[in-house]
């Protein structure tokens, strides 16, 4: 019997298979995930406790039972044949589907330079062991990549008594999604940490001892980590014919240009009317198009829309930041001395994107909030967006008019 | 046996808010419904110990500040991942215009 096959099991792939049986379907769901043991969550491998990475499962075995859905763990899907309607397995079996979603994820971007094999990536709980069992008290420690994960990973070493250097090709630290302001009081507490960051700087080489600059600088490393991005991991799709475009690409019911097959999470570039291709890489992008494509697996017709949300934290601060952060932005509003939001407004008015920084969890209900704003696109005033005494949620539910 | 303990004022929460409230080395979540009742539940999420009182209420669901997994602070239900696991929640009422809970 064929039913409902899932390529991936990681946040993304969960959340479809528990969707598409909220949904209601009641055929066979299998989850084929290359990883072994139980489905995990990502974040916490660059934010540990003081043990070390720990291993927070997604879901547990009973609940997996419970929804009658069968996980097959360490096994990778091989090839996709469309034509049979039907997934090869590393175990040599081939399994038929009725529909099928690729939740494959994204893997690290590796350096090209000599000796870049020297250098190891974060992604999943191996890394996470192989880096934190490295880094003891004294290794210094070389991060190349001053996104995300670069900087929480650099962090949570200097916390743990590295001396790290983090190396940056770009102009600024945190350049891709976090706007400049939030960005310099994050980099000052790095370096009021005692980590040192350098931008503007390319990596020639890599050895067992050092890593060695464009202009022949040395920089002597016990542990080189490359956190230089990662890429959607695409190749299944794109030997089965489907079509890729930074990304396994889909419409917004994140469906291919194959009926039978989804695409979900950080493999899959959504192409929105007027937007053109999007990919995103955060947690809850993944969770949301997990489950908008499990339910349209089960035979809804669902949509995906922006925004997209996403956290990060680094010491006792907590970034947020939802929807579209670029240029200048419109408001501030600051909440007090170490928590201040960012709004960015269109010409209409409308809010399109915010992005806080404070300690702890100093800005999440006005994030929160923001977000219900920009989806329900009404026209809000800069100013009461800045006053910190207006309450957002008044904005969200304008009194009524008498 | 009741032990009702006296947490705050009525009108130190707003209306559709929350608060956090500490008694005996354990926290709790006080909240005020829209519809103006009171509930009170435990106070740190079920995902990552990571305290309420800092999340958004809307109608009756408490948002965790964190990774916004959401229950119903009536009873307790994890209703949005990555919650799974219920929070406990304490008989709530309202005398003189104070708040008292049963913990
Ligand atoms: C260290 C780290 C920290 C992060 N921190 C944050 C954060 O603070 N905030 C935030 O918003 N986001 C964060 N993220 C990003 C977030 O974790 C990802 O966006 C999310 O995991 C994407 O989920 P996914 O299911 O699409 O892909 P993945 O989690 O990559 O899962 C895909 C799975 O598919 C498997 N797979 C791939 N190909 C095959 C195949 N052919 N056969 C079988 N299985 C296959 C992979 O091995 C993997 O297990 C972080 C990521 C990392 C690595
Ligand atoms: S700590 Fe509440 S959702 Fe993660």
């Amino acid at each position: 019997m064929s039913g409902i096959v899932i390529i991936g099991a990681g946040e993304c792939g969960v959340r479809a298979a528990f969707a598409a049986r909220a949904e209601g379907f009641d055929g066979e769901v299998t989850l084929v995930g290359d990883e072994c043991g139980m489905p995990y969550e990502r974040p916490p491998l660059s934010k540990p406790d003081a043990n070390g990475a720990t291993l927070k499962p997604i879901c547990t075995a009973e609940m997996l039972a419970a929804k009658n859905i069968m996980l097959l763990d360490g096994v990778a899907a091989k090839h996709i044949n469309r034509e049979a309607s039907c997934v090869r397995l590393s175990t040599g079996e081939d399994l038929k589907y009725s529909r099928l979603l690729l939740a494959t994820g994204a893997s690290p971007r590796r350096l090209t330079c000599e000796g870049g094999e020297h250098a190891v990536t974060l992604r999943t709980i191996e890394d996470a062991n192989r880096i934190y069992s490295a880094a003891v008290k004294g290794t210094r420690t070389v991060i190349i990549g001053a996104g995300l994960i670069g900087l929480e990973l650099a962090a949570e070493l200097v916390g743990r008594g590295n001396k790290i250097t983090v190396l940056e090709a770009g102009p600024v630290p945190l350049g891709r999604n976090v706007p400049q302001p939030l960005a310099q009081r994050i980099v000052e507490r790095h370096l009021a940490e005692g980590v040192d960051i350098v931008c503007n700087v390319e990596v020639a080489r890599i050895s067992s001892r050092a890593v060695e600059l464009v202009g022949g600088q040395l920089i002597a490393a016990d542990l080189v980590v490359a956190a230089i991005g990662v890429v959607p991991n695409t190749d299944l799709a794109q030997a089965a014919g489907l079509y890729i475009g930074n990304g396994i690409a889909v419409d917004e019911a994140l469906r291919t240009i194959d009926t039978n097959i989804f695409a979900a999470g950080d493999c899959a570039s959504v192409n929105f009317s007027g937007l053109g291709l999007q990919r995103f890489e955060t947690w809850q992008n993944a969770q949301f198009q997990g489950e908008i494509a499990g339910r349209n697996l089960a035979g809804a017709s669902g949509v995906f829309r922006p925004p997209v949300w996403f956290w990060s934290d680094q010491y006792d601060l907590g970034l947020q930041g939802v929807g579209q952060t670029i240029g200048k932005a419109t408001a501030q509003r600051t909440l007090s001395d170490d928590a201040k939001i960012l709004f960015y407004l269109n010409d209409a008015g409308q809010l399109v994107g915010a992005a806080g920084l404070g300690v702890g969890n100093a800005v999440a209900k006005d994030i929160k909030l923001a977000q219900k704003l920009i989806e329900a696109k009404v026209a809000v005033a800069a100013a009461s967006l800045e006053d910190p005494t207006t309450n957002l949620k008044k904005l969200l539910k304008p009194a009524p008019a008498n | 046996m009741a032990n009702w303990i006296d947490a705050c004022a009525a009108d130190d929460i707003d209306e559709e808010d929350v608060i956090r409230f500490d008694h005996d080395g354990r926290t709790f979540a006080v909240y005020r419904s829209p519809d103006d009742n009171y509930f009170c539940t435990d106070g740190l999420c079920t995902h990552e110990q990571v305290h309420l009182a800092d999340g958004l209420v809307m109608d009756h669901t408490i948002e965790c500040p964190k990774h916004n997994g959401q229950f119903d602070y009536r009873t307790g239900e994890a209703t949005r991942t990555p919650v799974c696991v219920n929070l406990g929640v304490y008989p709530v009422k309202v005398e003189g215009g104070r708040v008292l809970i049963d913990i």
